[in-house]
């Protein structure tokens, strides 16, 4: 009797074992932050969806892992005029049904995307500037825009083409469903379940060559600790996003590996500057409102500025998951500057420039912060506080939830506010539009500048970059407007976020600035 | 019985309304969904266009009164992120709640309320303390750090179990259940034992004052003098007598498990209703926020009933009906 329970008790065992070593060669799992929230590439603008859709549909454009623009359904594509542009589709290239892709689905696209229903988040912002399409063979398609737009390339980046055939009268639950998600991507779509898992398979005919993979499961693993476990065990081959306080681990640990890259987020201050009224947060050391809005004057937002020290924070806080930021992107970016390098640490030179403007004694001031939206974001408010504290102002933090913050910071309720920010179109032309350009929503100007930030020039040097064509131009046009606004302290940027993903030692990523975690980067290492 | 089953009815629809209410000045006053839900870089128009396609650009009152106008007809709205019914979303994972709230709850009678009989015949053993030592512990130490340490263990070190998520599952009356496979059990395991641990030790020791309680009462005292072996004394008459406090902290027990497993959800990314909650007040996403917690109440609502139903079952001297009801 004892005999016979052992043996079951090890068959039981070994069964057990057997069923979890079972991941096979060409399948692989993969552990992400974030939820999925719809297989319909035109239904809700959001990061996440953005690189999971990349893998079933494709762009005209691709962003390679610097986010420069590549060929992809296009094959190549030029302003014929300043309102003009042509695109030259790739031949050859088949639907997940094997229909053949051709202009008529990049112009059936294009009619969609304004018109998903419900959509919180559309992608009409993308295609809004083109006023007529013209059809002239299966492979050429001419775009035409009412005043010139010079990101219409990047923002063909940003629109992933469905089929025509598959795509009239289908509703988003035709994409969750899998019915209308056919795209022409190397991923064939399998299976969504909402906030749980994505399951993919690969697309044998396609035409930029096959993937090591026949099929790839995403699972959602929001819980950090829960996404390192689930790697550990080997549950998973690869997450995004390893937790700062487990990385040392992870990294010391010969059967993983961990690649990280700068990413295009930055991580900046705020200060509310639309009048002189003393803005919220900011008092005397007794309490009382100050007389004049200090973050006005370009001297206080420049103490504020070089009063942080920026190496401590990323050293020791951020556990070197973060790079120093000069201006809004990092400088292998579209439109950044070389000469804009960040803020030297100079807590003299800072109580200097207070008392020059004003305060040789410092003031009183809430640092405003989301407490759960960037890495480590409320430790980060609570570091400049102390560092502040070094010149004189007697500083003190206050977080709150992002469903609660950037409800707020919008309706102007925070006087110094820590933000993020991620440029998509990944040149630095359009976060100085939205981040600083004076406050003009009707006109897509100022849009996120919740400092009320207004620079003449600045917005001069914008609009005037944003209607140049010419690449070499716009440039020249965007780093001028850069070193004009980090000249004047307009914003005080900290740091841009580096993105990490860590793998079983079988495999290599390669790391994206977009942050997207995309099957097509994961290769088996040899 | 009608009339007591009426008005608990009636009570029922009246909480409902009142947390809907709650929840909709709740969200509002939270923020505005429209700040998460757009992209940044969108313009004006983009913000308008998507406010009026969420019903976010009406009044307040004119959104409550939409939903309730909706709700009468059975329809709670659609998510704001994921546009699928917000009911059918929660119904979707429902199951997966239920399940785990079950297997934990029964994980805690199996094994609290005999630990709780031993520890309360033989107080001052050493088995008696170590149950009650161990009780504690139960209570201490904080769910989220009990499920990591039990991932490490189980998954990490020793390579049993799943470290998350739901195993295969089959239909049984046409109710995704995993805890008829192989893998689903292993999946089950953790995640049970985990969210058991708090409801076990509180049975412990309600199971244990009871019996140190009882057993001192002259019908005990009686029976044992007229020869009835000591184990039928337990099992019948102690156990009978002190079930009532047993159940009714059993159905709240089960009640709350099924509403704030969220803990144990998230870490073990078990695919239930807590983690969807979190998300969604995260997300503003209000008409799952809504839905999800009127299908709470109800669940509160019909385990209380059937807890009062327990009682005359347990105690025929209750007579559900003839007290006031409270």
């Amino acid at each position: 009797m004892l005999r016979t329970i052992r043996i079951a008790t090890v068959a039981l065992f070994a069964s057990l074992l057997a069923v979890g070593a079972a991941a096979r060669d060409r399948e692989v799992t993969i552990g992400l932050q974030a939820a999925i929230t719809s297989i319909d590439p035109h239904y809700h603008n959001l990061s996440p969806n953005n690189g999971m859709l990349q893998q079933i549909f494709e762009p005209l454009i691709r962003r390679d892992e610097n986010m420069k623009l590549v060929p992809c359904l296009a094959t190549s594509w030029k302003a014929l005029d300043d309102l003009t542009w042509e695109f030259k589709l790739r031949k050859g290239v088949h639907f997940h049904d094997g229909s053949p892709f051709t202009a008529e689905d990049v112009a059936f696209t294009l009619k969609r995307v304004p018109n998903v229903p419900n959509s919180p988040s559309s992608f009409a912002t993308f295609t809004k500037p083109i006023v007529d399409v013209k059809i002239v063979d299966p492979y050429t398609i001419i775009f035409k825009t009412a005043t010139p737009h010079v990101l219409l390339p990047s923002d063909m980046a940003a629109v992933l083409i469905v089929s025509k055939k598959n795509g009239e009268n289908a509703t988003t639950e035709d994409y969750n469903s899998g019915k209308a998600a056919i795209g022409t991507g190397p991923y064939k779509f399998k299976e969504y379940v909402p906030n749980q898992r994505v399951v993919l398979t690969a697309n044998y005919g396609y035409w930029g060559g096959e993937e090591p993979w026949d099929k790839v499961t995403f699972k959602i693993l929001s819980n950090p600790a829960a996404r390192v476990a689930a790697l550990l065990s080997g549950d998973v081959q690869m997450i995004e996003n390893v937790p700062t306080a487990d990385l040392a681990q992870v990294k010391k640990d010969k059967r993983f590996h961990v690649v990280d890259k700068v990413s295009n987020r930055v991580i900046y201050v705020h200060m509310l500057q639309e009048n002189d009224k003393c803005p919220p947060g900011v008092t005397d050391k007794s309490g009382n409102p100050l007389p004049h809005n200090p973050f006005r004057d370009p001297r206080v937002r420049k103490a504020l500025s070089i009063a942080i020290n920026r190496d401590a924070i990323d050293q020791r806080l951020m556990e070197g998951q973060a790079v120093p930021a000069g201006q809004l992107l990092p400088d292998f970016f579209f439109g950044t500057s070389k000469k804009l390098k960040p803020a030297k640490y100079d807590p003299e030179g800072a109580k200097k420039l207070l008392a020059e403007a004003g305060y040789p004694n410092g003031f009183a001031l809430t640092i405003y912060g989301p407490s759960n939206r960037y890495i480590n974001d409320e430790k980060i408010a609570q570091a400049i506080a102390q560092f502040y504290s070094r010149i004189g102002i007697d500083a003190k933090v206050q977080t709150f939830p992002s469903s609660v913050y950037f409800t707020r910071a919008t309706k102007l309720e925070f006087g110094y506010m820590l933000l993020g920010w991620g440029t998509e179109s990944g040149e630095q032309g359009s976060s100085l539009r939205s981040l600083l350009a004076t406050h003009d929503p009707a006109k897509g100007m100022g849009v996120t500048n919740r400092a009320r930030y207004s620079n003449p020039k600045l917005d001069q040097l914008i609009e005037q970059a944003m209607e140049t064509i010419d690449d070499k131009k716009r440039e020249a046009l965007i780093q001028e407007a850069a070193e004009l606004a980090m000249g004047d302290t307009a914003l005080i940027p900290i740091h841009y976020e580096v993105s990490n993903w860590a793998t079983a030692a079988g495999y290599r990523y390669t790391p994206r600035t977009d942050q997207y975690t995309l099957a097509m980067d994961l290769r088996p290492a040899h | 019985m009608a009339a007591y089953a009426l008005r608990r009815l009636g009570q029922g629809v009246f909480v409902l309304a009142l947390m809907s209410l709650l929840v909709f000045v709740g969200v509002y006053a939270i923020g505005n969904p429209i700040e998460l839900l757009v992209n940044p870089e969108a313009d004006d128009a983009e913000r308008l266009r998507a406010a009026h396609a969420l019903g976010l650009d009406k009044p307040l009152l004119v959104q409550y009164g939409l939903f309730l106008l909706h709700a009468a007809k059975g329809d709670l709205g659609r998510s704001f992120v994921y546009n699928i019914p917000a009911i059918q979303l929660i119904l979707q994972r429902l199951p997966a709640t239920l399940e785990l709230a079950l297997a934990s709850t029964v994980i805690a009678i199996l094994i609290g309320i005999p630990l709780g009989l031993v520890a309360g015949l033989k107080p001052d053993s050493w088995i008696g303390r170590s149950i009650m030592a161990g009780s504690i512990m139960g209570f201490s130490l904080p769910t989220f750090w009990v499920g990591l340490v039990l991932i490490m263990v189980f998954s990490v070190h020793l390579g049993w179990l799943p470290p998350n998520g739901r195993g295969q599952t089959v239909s049984l009356l046409g109710v995704p259940v995993s805890f008829l496979t192989l893998d689903g059990l292993r999946h089950l395991a953790m995640p049970a034992v985990n969210l058991a641990l708090l409801q076990l030790s509180l049975l412990v020791r309600l199971t244990r004052a009871g019996t140190r309680e009882a057993i001192l009462q002259d019908y005990v005292k009686f029976a044992r003098a007229k020869g009835i072996p000591m184990r039928r004394v337990v099992g019948v008459h102690v156990l009978k007598n002190i079930l009532i406090p047993i159940v009714t902290v059993t159905g709240l027990e089960l009640g709350s498990v099924i509403a704030f497993a969220i803990v144990t959800e998230s870490i073990f990314a078990w695919p239930g209703t807590g983690k969807l909650l979190i998300d969604s007040i995260n997300q503003l996403d209000r008409p799952v926020i809504v839905a999800y917690l009127l299908v709470i109440v109800t669940i509160f609502v019909v385990i209380n009933f059937v807890v009062d139903l327990l009682y005359s079952l347990l105690d025929p001297r209750v007579r559900l009906g003839s007290a006031p009801a409270c």
